[in-house]
């Protein structure tokens, strides 16, 4: 419990009408998009803008309280849920797109503002901000720069990284900072670089320059169908070795298009094994000649159905499916995980193989709809947690983490590692790389009170799970022993 | 009524369990939902609610104090329907909702007032009427000047949101049955609505005038009520389905293909009684063939192909998405459709076209504050596309925006339009 005068020095930091306190209302912040986790919070504070966000901290730093920054609260990973005893601050009333520059082609916004609001605001002046999560019409840019976020279209233009160019940021003593600059060549470390993809671990963003980008003049959308996922799966290696490079490559199998047709009705073939979806942008002419390469190579491999989208409406529509095909699993299974890794593209197909069979075995269905270009997997593990399947599903959801790993790929493309994967952690990294991350952490927030427990394994949080004896993943990778 | 004082929801319909589980938790539709537009806060976000609904229905926590206050903050718009990929019925949760709460929690005696005194004067046509010269009178002596400085904020609220009165409509009568023009294409009956018939007679004038030069017989009956739509939203079960069964009763024995309603509202409700009265073995039945002959006008006259002749009319047109038309019925073609059958009519989309104007049956009176912010919200949208008209299919849109938008703009329901386009006649 947090005493009286912690709060009260809260509520003078914000102002007592931007404290919420109600046990009710404090159990709707109990957990983010992965509703596994749960922890209710002590206090959360909505603070109006930068000064309160950094005085809220400051209260924080002072009384040796634990806090965590929440956006929309859509993340997969946990990384916004609560600590016990610790205060949440949303930023959910900073929503500001504070100015659009259309010469430099940058904005400057707040950390509330979603992901795709950048663009609506941007979209007056022919431009838009290209990282395009599949949640962007609800995620924030907070959360975006948090999580160092991506999406379909960042095979072409890169993750958040590449397209953030300065932030304001609450550093966890309270103390507000400039990282970056305006130019993109900044002296001296990239603490900017650092500070994205950070999880929230390192303090909180409250203003943000983003770069923008020109609309391209021409762009090409194509859905195809294939007999298998393998077949899927050769067309996006050969287009790649054919030396281009598609604005987005998606692929979905059987289960994922069965949900996203149901969810949107995009006109996907509801009985095709694998489907892609491909988009070319650009000059007209190249995209042109390149549209008609991806299609004779999607010939090659025996696609049965090429449907391309005539107009910016079946763009859409098609895009939306994909888009929405998380949540519109909800429609297939009662319950389901949202599993994020990547191997290397030349893996897919055998990644997808050993998926099958792991879901065989563990008599469990997994959908898949992932980023194919960047062999980006999403694999979607559904259960039904009344059927007491949920155990057997996370053991599932994690195994298949931890095989991407064994591929020579990672736990995450862009969901981030939170809460959910802080133990799997040192499946990739040896010890000596995570002591580096945890020095490089502590410089920043020495008393570990900003997002403590996330993405950097502890012995307490990996320890402290109920059922049988596991041996503890520190405790495999020789950082802890058991006495 | 006694306060119940265990946790959780009473046994009669609490929000399925099914229904609960459907909501994955994604937040999909927050930035669809009005409140959380305004406050961006988790309980008054539509996953938010929901979430709070199933603590409530494990018994985790007590219906009275923050449950009841973030429900009650609820517009009730149904825009997270329209945005959840995972298709969530949030219309049938917060519909099981409210009931519970008008059962088990105590509303504060000025709260019990002021609710039981909207139900007392809106369902009722003659009550209404008096409430008309009343408000003429005070229109006459401009009584709202005084009502803006000394009038608590929800009955200044509603004061505010009477349209100008114009008596000789307010007690005028609609014929019973209009004759289509030339051979008959479809025979419909229509509800002449109690706020509509009232405030908005013209439009219902319009309407038959409309559906006769489509080729549709158009009846009307005099001895129809309330639809029940109010009580439904607001979770006065008792009070909706009472005027459900009227309305169907009244209905259900003229020999029509179509039951035709120019009152999104209305239209929304009467297409749920096969919800409503579903548990109702006498009921049941009746209300879903009642159900599934509903239109809304302007569904059923784009189902028509246009055959009366259209005269130009050289206008930009905004069209105003009504929430329980767009969200609630999935109509939103439709009306642009007609629309666009008048020759020089250009139809133009609204910015933040998705979000509700605040009206939402009762909510502007019982919560004026946010539904003032939505109003004006709404008014700001609309004045960035400088529209020379504003076209909406909803009475209660029609009042709310009405209010905010000052008289800029001038207002109208789409028969109305398409009502002058088909005589060649200037706008009212």
């Amino acid at each position: 419990m947090l005493n009286a005068a912690v709060r009260d020095a809260l509520a003078s930091a914000v102002g007592a009408r931007n404290v919420l306190s109600d046990p009710v209302q404090l159990r709707s912040y109990e957990c983010d998009g992965l509703t596994g986790f749960r922890q209710i919070p002590a206090l959360v504070v909505l603070p109006l803008d930068t000064e309160s966000v950094a005085a809220a901290v400051r209260v924080c730093h002072e009384h040796g309280v634990p806090f965590v920054a929440r956006g929309a609260g859509t993340g997969l990973s946990g990384g916004a849920m609560p600590v016990a005893d610790g205060v949440v601050i949303s930023l959910q009333r900073l929503r500001q797109v504070l100015e659009v520059d259309p010469v430099d082609r940058r904005a400057v916004v707040q950390p509330g503002v979603t992901n795709l609001d950048i663009t609506k605001a941007a979209a007056p002046q022919g431009l838009y901000y290209a990282p395009d999560p599949s949640s962007q019409q609800v995620c924030t840019i907070g959360g975006n720069v948090a999580e160092n976020s991506g999406g379909a279209h960042c095979l072409k233009y890169g993750f958040t990284t590449n397209h953030v160019l300065s932030m304001t940021v609450v550093l966890p003593d309270g103390e507000v900072v400039t990282l970056g600059g305006d130019t993109g060549d900044q002296l001296g470390p990239d603490l900017r670089g650092v500070f994205i993809g950070s999880e929230g671990t390192l303090g909180i963003v409250c203003e943000i320059t983003v770069r923008l980008l020109r609309v391209p003049e021409t762009v090409r959308t194509l859905l195809a169908d294939f007999p298998s996922v393998r077949a899927a799966g050769e067309v996006v290696s050969d287009i790649v070795a054919a030396g281009i490079v598609p604005a987005a490559v998606e692929m979905m199998d059987n289960l994922a298009i069965q949900a996203a047709e149901k969810a949107v009705g995009a006109g996907y073939t509801l009985d095709t094994p694998a489907a892609l979806v491909v988009e070319l942008d650009g000059p007209a002419a190249e995209c042109g000649s390149q549209f008609e390469q991806v299609k004779a190579i999607c010939d090659r491999h025996g696609c049965t159905r090429l449907h391309i989208a005539g107009d910016a409406g079946e763009r859409a529509k098609i895009w939306m499916g994909r888009k929405a095909a998380f949540a519109a699993v909800g429609r297939i299974s009662p319950d389901y995980i949202v599993q994020d890794g990547v191997v290397p593209r030349t893996r897919l197909a055998e990644v997808l193989g050993r998926i099958e069979e792991m879901g065989q075995a563990a008599g469990l269905r997994v959908a898949n709809v992932f980023h194919a270009g960047d062999g980006n997997l999403h694999p979607l593990v559904l259960f039904d947690e009344d059927a007491g399947e949920l155990e057997r599903a996370e053991e599932l959801s994690k195994d298949i983490a931890e095989l991407c790993v064994e591929l020579g790929g990672s736990l995450s493309g862009e969901h981030g590692i939170g809460t959910d994967k802080a133990c799997s952690m040192p499946r990739m990294f040896g010890v000596d790389d995570l002591a580096t991350m945890d020095r490089v952490r502590s410089a920043f927030d020495p008393g570990k009170l900003c997002n403590p427990g996330k993405l950097l394994p502890t012995p307490r949080l990996c320890g402290e799970r109920p059922g049988r004896y596991r041996p503890h993943p520190l405790e495999e990778a020789g950082v802890i022993e058991r006495l | 009524m006694t306060e119940r004082t265990e946790p959780g929801f009473d046994a009669l319909h609490p929000p399925s369990r099914e229904l609960l589980d459907d909501c994955v938790h994604c937040g999909f539709c927050l930035p669809t939902c009005p409140t959380y537009q305004l406050w961006g806060e988790e309980m008054d976000s539509p996953r938010g609610r929901i979430y709070l609904m199933d603590l409530a229905e494990r018994g985790e926590i007590e219906l009275q104090g923050a449950f009841t206050e973030h429900i009650d903050a609820c517009l009730g718009c149904m825009a997270c329907v329209t945005a959840c990929p995972s298709g969530v019925q949030y219309n049938r949760l917060l519909e099981a909702t409210r009931p519970q709460i008008e059962r088990n929690v105590e509303r504060s005696r000025s709260d019990r007032l002021f609710r039981g005194g909207i139900f007392a004067l809106f369902p009722y046509r003659r009550r209404l009427r008096a409430a008309a010269i009343f408000g003429l009178v005070y229109q006459k002596l401009r009584l709202d000047r005084v009502a803006e400085r000394v009038l608590p904020p929800r009955l200044r609220a509603t004061q505010a949101l009477m349209p100008p009165v114009k008596l000789r409509d307010a007690f005028a009568s609609l014929p019973r049955r209009v004759k289509p023009d030339g051979p008959v294409r479809r025979r419909v009956a229509m509800l002449s609505g109690c706020v509509q018939d009232v405030f908005f007679h013209e439009v219902n004038v319009a309407t038959q005038r409309v559906l006769a030069a489509e080729g549709c017989e158009v009846l009307t009956p005099r001895d129809q009520g309330c639809c029940g739509a109010l009580g439904l939203h607001a979770g006065r079960e008792d009070h909706a389905t009472k005027h459900a069964k009227r309305t169907i009763e009244t209905f259900e024995k003229l020999p029509v293909d179509n039951i035709v309603v120019n009152v999104a509202g209305c239209g929304s409700s009467m297409k749920e009684y096969a919800d409503l009265l579903a548990d109702d073995p006498e009921w049941a039945e009746r209300a879903k063939s009642f159900s599934a002959k509903v239109r809304d006008v302007t569904e059923l006259l784009a189902e028509l192909e246009p055959r009366a002749k259209r005269h130009p009319m050289k206008a930009k047109v905004a069209y105003h998405d009504a929430c329980h038309l767009g969200h609630a019925q999935g109509v939103r073609a439709q009306p642009r459709a007609v629309l666009r059958t008048i020759p020089g009519l250009d139809v133009v989309d609204l910015p933040e076209a998705e979000l509700c104007c605040g009206s939402a049956g009762i909510y502007n009176m019982v919560q004026p504050e946010p539904a003032a912010e939505l109003g004006e919200r709404k008014a700001g949208n609309i004045r960035a596309v400088n529209p020379d008209l504003l076209v909406t299919a909803n009475p209660g849109c029609l009042l709310q925006i009405g209010r905010y938008l000052d008289g800029d703009v001038p207002m109208f329901h789409p028969v109305q339009v398409l009502d002058a386009s088909l005589r060649g006649r200037p706008l009212p």
